[in-house]
């Protein structure tokens, strides 16, 4: 790489990481006492509207919120819902033009198509295999994705709550109530926070209505068929849930999806807000709210980093490019959108991949070899810096299950976290659940490299043909929904395997997290010796980052030596393919 | 089975109240409070709508502006938003690129060509560009209005934004408003 380039953009750009990351760190206190609030059942500002309807809700389902669940009981509840929920958007997404709201007149989805948008959104992925304004009319925008915007981001935070409700409780039996949990979340949580966003996105210029599009007759005379429809409605949520389906096929690149710098910036908040207050949750629900900054802190390591990385990266200029006459100043602009330049761009593409929300402002597979190669390696870490919803409080956990053990080997004593014992059990279990998404990553990417079916969809040939591969699986089981988009994955093979990856990557991580769950809320706290390994400090921190970063990359080093850094060398040879 | 009265009553309720009620209350307050914007920031002239101010649109003549090389659909294609995805050591992507290039040489562009103007956008209907694109396009289009390079060039600069709190995105020129206000301008 060159030596630090001086211009002022790269500076500007510096300088916007810092201020995003000091706004996150201000929020993370509020939010956080306001979510651990929410799930103890305490009263609220919302309260007296939403209490009533909270309880209509139980009622109606028969719930009762104060019965605990034990981590088997709370699983199956999990499982329960998620199926139904795929179920119903399975046929909404198949019987489309049977239901009203429909006035572009789309047709229903083909089965492989309607299955992996139904698994997309129901694991919290968001993965698009389809364009939104040439497939979705508005019922299924707002009754089939949009419902699964709200209950899959709820889901993740409740799965969260009982796991930290595991290291916050001891010789417990249960840990909690998942109906309550889900039902907090979207009544108290995302709704309210929705409602807001979206009323604000509109005053900032993104469209809000039932109508399917308008005939324009441009300056110079030529048509123009501009697509409508409830955006910002969609948005919020997308954006807040970590969910990342845009309701335009250019996602949040696409001027009506987010017009303006202010709604960028409203944007990159919202993805990280409720992943950076669960890390204070955790805290005073652990009794202890520097647990949770250090939490906070070795995220913010990998989350910086990465920015920078990215930033300085695409500020610099494809040689191919330079040769064929541009200008190197502004950076690498293909796939960009100008108002965004380089700075916006890359900081929302570091936040979208670290935080799992797969919404894109930029295209992915447009960015210089490496620079492709930090939002992959965000994913491939395992969405845990800040991370989806919910999903990247109790993976980050699970690794410190890791760190915790790995540092008693060191010492020769029995690991413990916050006073619990883990025994080998637990790092059995923890172990199961981290490698699970490797397993589908590098399992199903080396079937696709060497099938017919799997390479058809790949635009690029090359390294970067690797790299779009690489990145699809990776964002599936990743459950992340971003994409190196040239890969055409609207195929019965790529719809039905990239729906099993997401599925493994959502359920087979969450099942054995819920047992690990179970095992730790049953045991005692010890108390705190001089021997005890204090978890608030920058030595644990820099364990943190250590581990994570030595587990992701001695698992994906391999495929990113065949795939990015490939074409690294490729392109500074002036090769093209 | 204790779950399956929950799984489905919970999922029926969130349907109706957040993919029912919620867009259309949001529908309700947009409609009211920002109509206008709600309906797209459509631009009309008359009868006639002429765009949206945030959509970017085709130009080609040289009296205009031009917008950045579009991959929606045929080119600004607002019903088929889409960037090229091409990777940076795509054979297709330097194509191109060269051929943008070699065109805007012949339209009078000296010297290296600002990136934005010969590569493609993320949406496809980027309604900006660079300062610097519009620069190189300033003689060309006072040229063919019979203005003087001075008034285009400032007229440029009153339809150039600064980033957000001059830290969040990068300066950008909004074409269609520069091009209508170019036409009010000759008409006058």
């Amino acid at each position: 790489m060159e030596p630090f380039p001086s211009s002022p953009a790269l500076w500007t750009g510096l300088a916007q990481i810092v201020v995003f990351a000091g706004l996150i760190v201000l929020l993370a206190r509020p939010v956080g006492g306001y979510l651990a609030r929410v799930y103890a059942g305490e009263r609220t500002l919302l309260s007296p509207v939403l209490a009533p309807l909270e309880t209509g809700f139980y009622a109606l389902a028969g719930v009762r919120p104060d019965r605990d669940m034990g981590w088997k009981s709370y699983a199956l509840a999990v499982l329960m819902f998620s199926a139904a929920s795929t179920a119903l958007l399975y046929a909404i997404l198949r019987f489309q033009h049977l239901l009203p709201l429909n006035p572009q007149g789309f047709g229903g989805l083909a089965p492989d198509l309607a299955f992996n948008t139904a698994v997309s959104f129901v694991t919290n992925t968001n993965w698009q295999s389809y364009g939104g304004e040439t497939t979705m009319g508005h019922f299924a925008q707002m009754a089939g994705l949009t419902v699964q915007n709200f209950a899959s981001a709820a889901v993740g935070m409740a799965l969260a709550l009982a796991f930290i409700r595991a290291f916050a409780r001891q010789n417990a039996s249960g840990i909690g109530n998942f109906w309550a949990d889900l039902t907090r979340g979207v009544l108290y949580v995302l709704l309210p926070l929705s409602v807001l966003a979206a009323v604000a996105f509109i005053a900032m210029g993104v469209p809000q209505t039932l109508a399917a599009s308008v005939e324009a007759t441009g300056v110079e005379g030529g048509s123009q068929t501009i697509a409508l429809g409830p955006v910002a409605s969609q948005l919020a949520i997308k954006m807040l849930g970590t969910n990342g389906g845009g309701f335009f096929n250019a996602n949040s690149a696409h001027p009506f999806e987010n017009p303006t710098n202010l709604s960028n910036l409203l944007q990159m908040l919202l993805i990280f807000v409720i992943g950076a207050g669960l890390t204070n949750t955790f805290g005073r629900m652990v009794g202890d709210t520097r647990q949770g900054w250090a939490i906070l802190a070795a995220m913010g390591v990998l989350f910086v980093a990465g920015a920078v990385l990215l930033l300085v990266i695409e500020s610099g200029a494809n040689p191919a490019l330079v040769a064929a006459g541009i200008d190197p100043a502004l950076g690498n602009m293909e796939g960009k959108e100008v108002r965004f330049g380089i700075g916006a761009s890359t900081l929302f593409a570091t936040i979208t991949t670290a935080a799992s929300c797969g919404a894109v402002n930029a295209m992915h597979d447009s960015f210089l070899p490496l620079g492709g190669m930090i939002p992959l390696v965000n994913i491939l870490l395992g969405e845990i810096i800040v991370g989806g919803v919910g999903a990247g409080l109790y993976g980050f956990l699970l690794f410190i299950v890791v760190a915790v053990f790995l540092a008693g080997l060191m010492v020769g004593r029995t690991p413990e976290y916050l006073g619990k014992k883990i025994s080998a059990r637990e790092v059995k279990l923890t172990l199961l659940a981290i490698l699970c998404v490797p397993l589908a990553v590098l399992g199903f990417l080396a079937l696709a490299a060497v099938s017919p079916d799997g390479l058809k969809g790949v635009q690029d040939a090359g390294p970067h043909g690797f790299t779009e591969m690489l990145y699809a699986v990776a964002s599936a089981a990743g459950n992340n929904g971003s994409a190196f988009a040239g890969l055409t994955a609207n195929s019965p093979f790529w719809n039905t395997g990239l729906a099993i990856a997401m599925l493994v990557g959502r359920f087979a991580m969450i099942v054995p997290m819920l047992a690990v769950a179970g095992a730790l809320a049953a045991k005692p706290k010890v108390p705190e010796s001089a021997g005890t390994f204090p978890t608030h400090g920058p030595l644990f921190v820099g364990l943190m980052v250590g581990v994570i970063l030595i587990v992701g990359g001695l698992t994906f080093f391999p495929a990113l030596a065949l795939g990015p850094i490939a074409e690294h060398a490729a392109m500074l040879a002036g090769q093209t393919f | 089975m204790e779950h399956v009265r929950p799984a489905i009553v919970l999922l029926a309720l969130f349907t109706l109240l957040t993919g029912i009620a919620y867009p259309l209350a949001v529908t309700g307050i947009g409609q009211t409070l920002f109509a206008d914007k709600a309906d797209g920031s459509l631009i009309r002239d008359g009868e006639r709508v002429v765009g949206s101010r945030l959509i970017g649109q085709s130009f080609t003549g040289p009296a205009y502006f031009w917008p950045r090389p579009s991959a929606a659909g045929d080119g600004y294609d607002a019903a088929a938003s889409s960037g090229s995805n091409l990777g940076p050591t795509s054979a297709a992507l330097v194509e191109q690129v060269t051929a943008r290039t070699g065109q805007l040489r012949e339209a009078g562009v000296t010297g290296p060509v600002p990136a934005d103007l010969a590569t493609a956008s993320a949406s496809g209907l980027d309604p900006h560009i660079s300062p610097a694109a519009a620069a190189v396009q300033v003689a060309r289009v006072a040229a063919a209005r019979g203005l003087g390079e001075a008034q285009v060039a400032a007229l440029v600069r009153e339809h150039t934004q600064q980033p957000l709190l001059g830290l969040f995105g990068a300066p950008a020129v909004h074409v269609l408003d520069l091009n209508l206000a170019l036409d009010r301008l000759t008409r006058q």
